[in-house]
Parts: C-alpha cells; sequence; structure tokens
C-alpha cells in the first residue's frame, strides 16, 4: 500500500523497479522492442530497466513527490529479455508502457516518452527501437491516412495494377513554366502521378504559386487528352505551419487532387495537422521521408523504419517512400515487405523472419499506398509487381524523363511495361522469371518500350544491405 | 539526331491496359479467369465515349454475383457491345473484401 511507504532519499536500482519478468502485458499496453548494447559490466537486466524507467516514469534518483501517485499504476516495465540472433553484444529488451502515459492520438507524445533521453544514456552504448504495438485503443484515438487505398483508387479511378509515377528532373533549377512542361509531358505520356522532389519547395528560380499554376494547367490538359485521372503532388512543406498551410489550400484551388509533405523534416506535429487537413478538403497526401536513413540505417543505433512507418500510418498520410529493393537504394527485401505489410493490412501477426516483433492490430485504419522510388527503370518492373503487389506506387524519376525520345516516350514504355507485368501476371505467369520475356514481347508493339531496355540494359545497383536483419 | 527520334503522340487510353495491344478472346478470358479465381464478382459496365471520364458509366445488368462460368461473362461482354457498338465496355472485377475493383479495363472501345 502506498500509504504505508515511506521517503528514502538515494539511488536505488533500476531493475528493484523496472524488471519485472513475471508481468503479463495488457491488450492496452503499449509494447516496445528496443535492441540494447549496454556498458560491458552492466546486467542486462539493470540496462533494460533503466530503458523501461528512462523511457517512463523514472529519473535517476528516488524523488519524494513520487509518494504522491500510485507509480506501480503508470510505470514502463521491463518484461523480456532475448538474445541478438548472431550477436552477443547486444540484445532485445520489451518494456510494456501503460496506455495512460500517452495523450490521445499524438505519436508526437509516444516518440518523444520513447525515444526522448534515454538514448543519450550513459549507461548504453546503442540502443535502436526496433519495433512498436500500438494498442488499439490507441490506434482509435488517431486520425490515420486522410483518404487511404481503397478511397483513392476510387477517387483517381485506378484499379487492378500498381500506380505509376515520376519526380520531375532536373530537381532542382527549372523555372515554373519548364517544369509544368516537364509534368505534362510524363502524364500525357501515361504516368498517373508526378511528384514534387523532397527540396522543391519555393526557391528564387521557381516560386510556389507560380509552380502551382502551371503544374495544375499541366494535369487538366492531361486528363482531357487521354480520359484518364491524372495528379502531381504538390510539396507543401515549408518553414512553418501557416505557410503550409496557404500553399495547401491554393494546391486545392488549382485542382491537384493531392498534395505532398516531408514526416521526418517537416515533423509529425505539421504532418498530423496536415493529414487533418486533407481529410477535411478531400486531398490526398503523398509523405515522402527525408532524413530517414539518418534515424534508421543503423543496425544498433536509432529507430528502425518500420517503426517510423507505423508512426506516419498513425500520423496521417496516403503513400510513404518504403525503397525499392531492387534501385538505388538501401532496403532488404523481407524487411521491406515487413514494413509494408504495416502500411497496408488491418492485421499484421508477428514474424521474426521479416523483423515484426508483435502481432499489429491496425483495426479500420486505412491503408497507406507503398512507394518505390529510385534508380528503377522499366527491366525492374516485373520484380517490382511481385514485391509490391497491386497497392503501391512505382516512381520511375531518371527511368522516366531519361529515355532518349524524351518524358512521354519514356512514360509511354514504363506504362507498358507495367500493364504487361500486370496482364501476365493475372495470366498466372511467374513473371520476376519470365522478366526478359514478357518485356521483350510486350516492346514488339511499342518502340518506346524497346528503346528504353536498350537504354538501361546494363544498369544494375548490387550492393549489400547494410541494415541486415538480425538471423544468426 | 531528330530523324532517329520517335515522337509519341497522345491518345485516349482509358486506364488499366489502355497502353497494350487489343485483346484477343483467349487474352480477355484470361483476365475473365482471374477475376473468378480471385473470388471477386465480374460486372460490366458501357458508355459512351464523350461520357467517359465519369466516375459512373452504365451498369449492363447486374453484376454476376457467383458467377464461375468464364463463357458467361464473354457473352454477357459480347451482347452489350452489340447492343451499344458505339459505347466503351468496360469489364470489372468487385473485391467485397476491399470494397474496391480488384480489377477494371476497356474490353471494347466504342465506335
Amino acid at each position: 500500500m502506498s500509504s504505508t511507504k515511506s521517503y528514502q532519499a538515494g539511488v536505488k536500482e533500476y531493475r528493484d523497479k523496472y524488471w519485472t519478468p513475471d508481468y503479463v502485458p495488457l491488450d492496452t499496453d503499449l509494447l516496445a522492442c528496443f535492441k540494447v548494447t549496454g556498458q560491458p559490466e552492466v546486467p542486462r537486466e539493470e540496462v533494460a530497466a533503466a530503458v523501461a524507467a528512462e523511457s517512463s516514469t523514472g529519473t535517476w534518483s528516488t524523488v519524494w513527490s513520487e509518494l504522491l501517485t500510485d507509480l506501480e499504476f503508470y510505470k514502463g516495465r521491463a518484461y523480456r529479455i532475448e538474445d541478438v540472433p548472431g550477436d552477443s553484444e547486444s540484445f532485445y529488451a520489451f518494456v510494456a508502457y501503460p496506455i495512460d502515459l500517452f495523450e490521445e492520438g499524438s505519436v508526437v507524445n509516444v516518440l518523444t516518452s520513447l525515444v526522448g533521453n534515454v538514448f543519450g544514456f550513459k549507461a548504453l552504448k546503442h540502443l535502436r527501437l526496433e519495433d512498436i504495438r500500438f494498442p488499439i485503443a490507441y490506434i482509435k484515438t488517431c486520425g490515420g491516412p486522410p483518404a487511404g487505398i481503397q478511397v483513392e483508387r476510387d477517387r483517381l479511378n485506378k484499379y487492378g495494377r500498381p500506380m505509376l509515377g515520376a519526380t520531375i528532373k532536373p530537381k532542382l533549377g527549372l523555372s515554373a513554366k519548364n517544369y509544368g512542361r516537364a509534368v505534362y509531358e510524363c502524364l500525357r505520356g501515361g504516368l498517373d502521378m508526378t511528384k514534387d522532389d523532397e527540396n522543391v519547395n519555393s526557391q528564387p528560380f521557381m516560386r510556389w504559386r507560380d509552380r502551382f499554376e502551371f503544374v495544375g494547367e499541366a494535369i487538366q490538359k492531361a486528363e482531357q487528352e487521354t480520359g484518364e485521372r491524372k495528379g502531381h503532388y504538390l510539396n507543401v512543406t515549408a518553414a512553418t505551419p501557416e505557410e503550409m498551410y496557404k500553399r495547401a489550400e491554393f494546391a486545392k484551388e488549382v485542382g491537384s487532387p493531392i498534395l505532398m509533405h516531408d514526416f521526418l523534416t517537416g515533423g509529425f506535429t505539421a504532418n498530423t495537422g496536415l493529414a487533418n487537413w486533407c481529410r477535411e478538403n478531400g486531398m490526398l497526401l503523398h509523405i515522402h521521408r527525408a532524413m530517414h536513413a539518418v534515424i534508421d540505417r543503423h543496425p544498433k543505433h536509432g529507430i528502425h523504419f518500420r517503426v517510423l512507418a507505423k508512426c506516419l500510418r498513425l500520423s496521417g498520410g496516403d503513400h510513404l517512400h518504403t525503397g525499392t529493393v531492387v534501385g538505388k537504394l538501401e532496403g532488404d527485401r523481407n524487411s521491406t515487405l515487413g514494413f509494408v505489410d504495416q502500411l497496408r493490412e488491418s492485421f499484421v501477426p508477428e514474424d521474426r523472419s521479416r523483423g515484426v516483433f508483435f502481432d499489429q492490430d491496425w483495426g479500420s485504419l486505412p491503408g497507406v499506398f507503398a512507394v518505390a522510388s529510385g534508380g528503377i527503370h522499366v527491366w525492374h518492373m516485373p520484380a517490382l509487381v511481385t514485391i509490391f503487389g497491386d497497392d503501391s506506387m512505382l516512381q520511375f524519376g531518371g527511368g522516366t524523363q531519361g529515355h532518349p525520345w524524351g518524358n512521354a516516350a519514356g512514360a509511354a514504355a514504363n506504362r507498358v511495361a507495367l500493364e504487361a507485368s500486370v496482364k501476365a501476371r493475372n495470366e498466372g505467369r511467374v513473371i520476376e522469371k519470365e522478366a526478359r520475356d514478357i518485356l521483350t514481347e510486350a516492346a514488339r508493339t511499342s518502340p518506346e518500350l524497346a528503346i528504353a531496355m536498350e537504354t538501361w540494359k546494363e544498369i544494375k545497383f548490387e550492393f549489400e544491405t547494410v541494415d541486415k536483419l538480425d538471423v544468426g | 539526331m531528330p530523324t532517329d527520334m520517335g515522337n509519341f503522340e497522345t491518345t485516349q487510353t482509358l486506364e488499366t491496359f489502355g497502353f497494350l495491344p487489343k485483346m484477343d478472346a483467349s487474352e480477355i478470358q484470361a483476365q475473365v479467369a482471374y477475376i473468378i479465381a480471385n473470388g471477386w464478382s465480374p460486372a460490366i459496365e458501357h458508355e459512351h465515349p464523350s461520357k467517359s471520364f465519369d466516375h459512373y458509366w452504365t451498369m449492363w445488368k447486374l453484376p454476376f454475383f457467383g458467377e464461375t462460368d468464364m463463357g458467361t461473362v464473354l457473352a454477357e461482354l459480347e451482347a452489350c457491345h452489340r447492343q451499344f457498338p458505339d459505347h466503351h465496355v468496360r469489364l470489372t472485377g468487385y473485391d467485397s473484401y476491399t470494397q474496391s475493383q480488384g480489377s477494371c479495363f476497356v474490353v471494347y472501345e466504342g465506335r
């Protein structure tokens, strides 16, 4: 009973209070798995307990005001320790946090607790947040994607295949009118959408208002001429929320169906606010992930991208970049599929072979399109369709605009390759294996594809993944 | 060299499979088989090209719930096309689980 406790100043071992191996987590607990690398000599239980304490109610010294509350109710608990396969230096610590530690609907608050001060803790060499199990009770307090996969398909009339996009290049330096030209050429050639590059905001060579106006015209003209619905992710990431909303309003005015935001550099507060704005204004939201590799690439320190992806689904976004597995940017196949599931499915079971540490019930939260972008070209198409399936956005920047005949032909080449892959898959063919045959066949009636295949036939990006899944 | 360069002309492509050559009967049949194998409900819609940008096209009968005979679906596609030769005719696979369309493409283009 707390009323019988007396106050004794001093420093206690964390494990006395925060290591509870007999604890059975509640359905309402938020669970976290950390990969912990402690300083030598400190016992694992003590390190795990320190992580639980410092990311919840604890501090280094006992304080008298603890006795005014029931810390047994509020404390985080380290309840399990596991070996990391193939690594004797680190271990996994599982921590359960009572739901009342967190403000409703705020991934900002969750992250501030879980990856706050504790990451600088001296008793640790490294610390990595591998996974979070959000309780369904918490998920129900979050807005999530403004539209979601199903609503986006209906609005844009895209069914039975991945969508196709491209980031406009060169990423910086074009005038607004020339930029709009590049957009129009891609869209008339067969892309569903084009994209501002992440660092296109409102620079001296192309202010945002001019870009939005020309891009708006490009979308409308392409729609009229092709009979297909089109869009361009107008990047509204800005220095202040006020400026961001101003740009969002104007993007809606010029008739774009979709906006874009960088959720890590812009921050979760801005992102959640923009997602709410999009939901209220019938706009889709594309999410770029600049800065993610700073946080997620080191295998022993930081936050795994699967956690950032989960947080984004709660904060809100209709598309999220996930890497390509096959292109120029880092990404292990099983690990990527692990967090792609977290974006799209309504329930994801624990699966260590994909780096998924907990069952995750997403309830009725809409799904997010997985975006594969970065160094991909027509030869990758059958593999991309196999890996990512229909609920994805495949983006070919250089792989569209680097076509010898220009953007429209490059777009057409990609669209033919995509549709040939989907058609063959539906016919029951194993398209990743039969890639060459399928593309060669399709190129017979598409000179644009034939030229694209010739242009990019030698380009491969085969480097070892830095952040591998932990296996023995 | 400009003389070596192709010129891409914009056309009405009408979404999925719009960039592939017109499918023959066996190819259409394979796509119908895919819809049925996924447990989706085949459905037919048609519309005059001047209104093809609308979300809603006119339904041809009701979706064929529970239909597993590919021949029936193909015959209905043809019947719709015969009755509305100047309309686009599209085949949809309604997926009741995702409340979306697992497949949708124009089979006949209106003349």
